[in-house]
């Protein structure tokens, strides 16, 4: 299967979005809104619930199901309200101690007078340098589109894993096919040559795990279940300063 | 990744940032596209690369900006042999490297060194123009790392010249890590109760608008300086309506609340003397 064929499997309609992960994962999770400064952004979902023993802090880009939920959700494409949200229920997270799981499903963040209004570029930042210091675990999981700084924004992660199918892209191939061939018919060889599937992100050493993905999805789920309690009863018992130098080396590593 | 129209228009030949120009060159006449007038390259250089008719400004070479910060003799870069690798052999993308190299006479996009500021020992860095419109591959990334956490060692302020079309695609997904790089960096520098003042040109947008543009204690744009997440036409494609007056630009991103002050070029360095000098010592924590 190729770059293509796992980009539109990852856009696909009916692929399960954030919250389904959250609901089959977790128990009683409990959605908190807004950013306590402009509004409360749907593309972003956040709250807090068990991970079995463990509370965790819940953040996910929510593309929704259906049309009315999907435009109520601007497609899952993130304001910087969403983004400030996103980092409210962190440092909330790392005030009591509980680890924080994100799930990105995003095209990338939203390009709108609005949003840059507000500091589209100054809300992604802002999230990049807090998260580098965070003294909590942190794990994100890519489900479907990674969709470049709007995707890091919820990525400054201990580890971050990818489903077989999700994507994670510094431009769509689209993007890339009609900046740099000036062809949007060279998509194709846009996504081969951006290296943005799983396979190429393990080998490239942005990703610690890929998991598989099954024709029953509650599979999916059970097996993302395991190895997340796994995961975090492991990053727990590090001190967080370690924690905190773990995830600096993480991305210190890469390139140069 | 935003192509700005309003680079200004030159002939192929490179001219800026070098000693080795014939009097030629420097005689040859350079549109400007603030008003369309041509002058001799000297009349620009002379007037800090503003427009001596319309005031518009000029991108200057990442070098001559660092130069002109620095005192005298002062500048020492760093990581000079340090250049752009084709890692994902992308398409194209070596040919590229090797015309921006060309153009620029530089082997990255960011130049970073230390300097006497006023008085003041600085870790500096510019980003360059002529240099993919300064987007940030891994080594424009590693560079600027390794420039913080050298401040964070020897206890430097950062000042640094941001000037980039955002990150650059034909290094795919390990352009967009350098964002998070760059980022711990910055905050290691802050945590240390370190200066970082971001100076942005004309452009700054993309993913390092989205990182270190915005992580400054203190931002400084330029007048007129194109400052944004996403570019206008991207925008203007989304919305599908009219973006408003001066939307994007230093002044409107001012008023918006994301920038400190919108600065005169030829004011610059008086500004950055000042408050590197006010950084000097706290005053609240008994140095009074
Ligand atoms: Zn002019």
């Amino acid at each position: 299967m190729g770059a293509y064929e796992h980009l539109m499997q990852a856009r696909a309609n009916g692929r399960p979005t954030a919250l389904s992960f959250i609901k089959q994962i977790f128990d009683d999770f409990i959605e908190l809104s807004g950013d306590r400064a402009y509004g409360d952004d749907r593309a972003v979902v956040g709250g807090i619930a068990w991970l079995r023993d463990i509370p965790v802090t819940v953040i996910g880009l929510e593309k929704g199901g259906d049309t009315e939920e999907k435009i109520a959700r601007n497609f899952g494409s993130a304001h910087p309200e969403g983004y400030r949200k996103a980092l409210r229920l962190m440092k909330q997270a790392e005030k009591f101690h509980r680890p924080v799981f994100c799930i990105v499903d995003t095209a990338g963040a939203y390009c709108g007078i609005g949003a840059e209004e507000r500091g589209q570029g100054m809300a992604i930042a802002d999230n990049l340098m807090a998260m580098m210091a965070l003294k909590t675990p942190i794990i994100s999981l890519f489900i479907g589109e990674g969709g470049s700084g709007g995707a890091l924004a919820l990525a400054v992660a201990n580890q971050v894993w990818m489903l077989e199918n999700a994507v994670y892209s510094v431009i769509s191939p689209e993007g890339a096919a009609s900046i740099i061939w000036k062809d949007i018919s060279k998509t194709r060889e846009a996504a081969e040559s951006l290296k943005i599937t799983a396979d190429d992100l393990l080998a490239l050493g942005v990703i610690e795990r890929i998991i598989s993905e099954k024709e029953d999805f509650s599979q999916v789920y059970a097996e993302i279940e395991s190895i997340l309690y796994e995961t975090f009863s492991a990053l727990c018992r590090k001190d967080t300063s370690q924690l905190v130098q773990e995830r600096y080396a993480r991305f210190r590593k890469i390139g140069g | 990744m935003v192509l700005n129209k309003e680079l200004f228009l030159r002939p192929k030949n490179q001219l800026e940032g070098s000693n080795d120009q014939s009097s030629k060159q420097q005689e040859q006449l350079f549109t400007c596209s603030g008003c369309g007038k041509e002058f001799p390259l000297i009349e620009i250089k002379k007037n800090d690369y503003i427009c001596p008719f319309c005031e518009f400004y000029w991108k200057m070479p990442a070098r001559v900006r660092l130069l002109n910060i620095a005192e005298d003799d002062t500048f020492r870069e760093l990581d000079a042999e340090m250049e752009a690798q084709d890692l994902l052999a992308f398409p194209g993308y070596k040919e590229k490297l090797s015309v921006a190299r060309k153009k620029s006479k530089e082997r990255e996009s960011v130049i970073t060194g230390i300097a006497e500021v006023d008085g003041i020992s600085c870790a500096l860095f510019a980003m360059e123009s002529e240099f993919m419109m300064g987007s940030m591959g891994s080594i424009t990334g590693e560079k600027i790392t390794r420039l913080f956490e050298y401040a964070t060692q020897h206890h430097l302020p950062v000042v640094g010249f941001c000037l980039s079309g955002g990150a650059r695609m034909q290094e795919g997904i390990l352009s967009l890590m350098q964002m998070a790089k760059v980022s711990g960096a910055v905050q290691r520098h802050s945590q240390a109760g370190l200066l970082y003042i971001a100076v942005l040109q004309n452009p700054t947008t993309g993913g390092v608008t989205a990182s270190f543009a915005m992580e400054g204690d203190i931002i400084l744009a330029e007048k007129g300086a194109l400052i944004g997440f996403a570019g206008p036409r991207v925008i203007e494609q989304t919305m599908r309506q009219k973006l408003p007056e001066n939307f994007q630009r230093a002044e409107f991103v001012r008023q918006k609340g994301f920038i400190d002050i919108v600065v005169d070029r030829r004011h610059l360095k008086e500004i950055l003397n000042k408050l590197l000098h006010m950084h000097q010592k706290g005053g609240a924590d008994g140095s009074i």
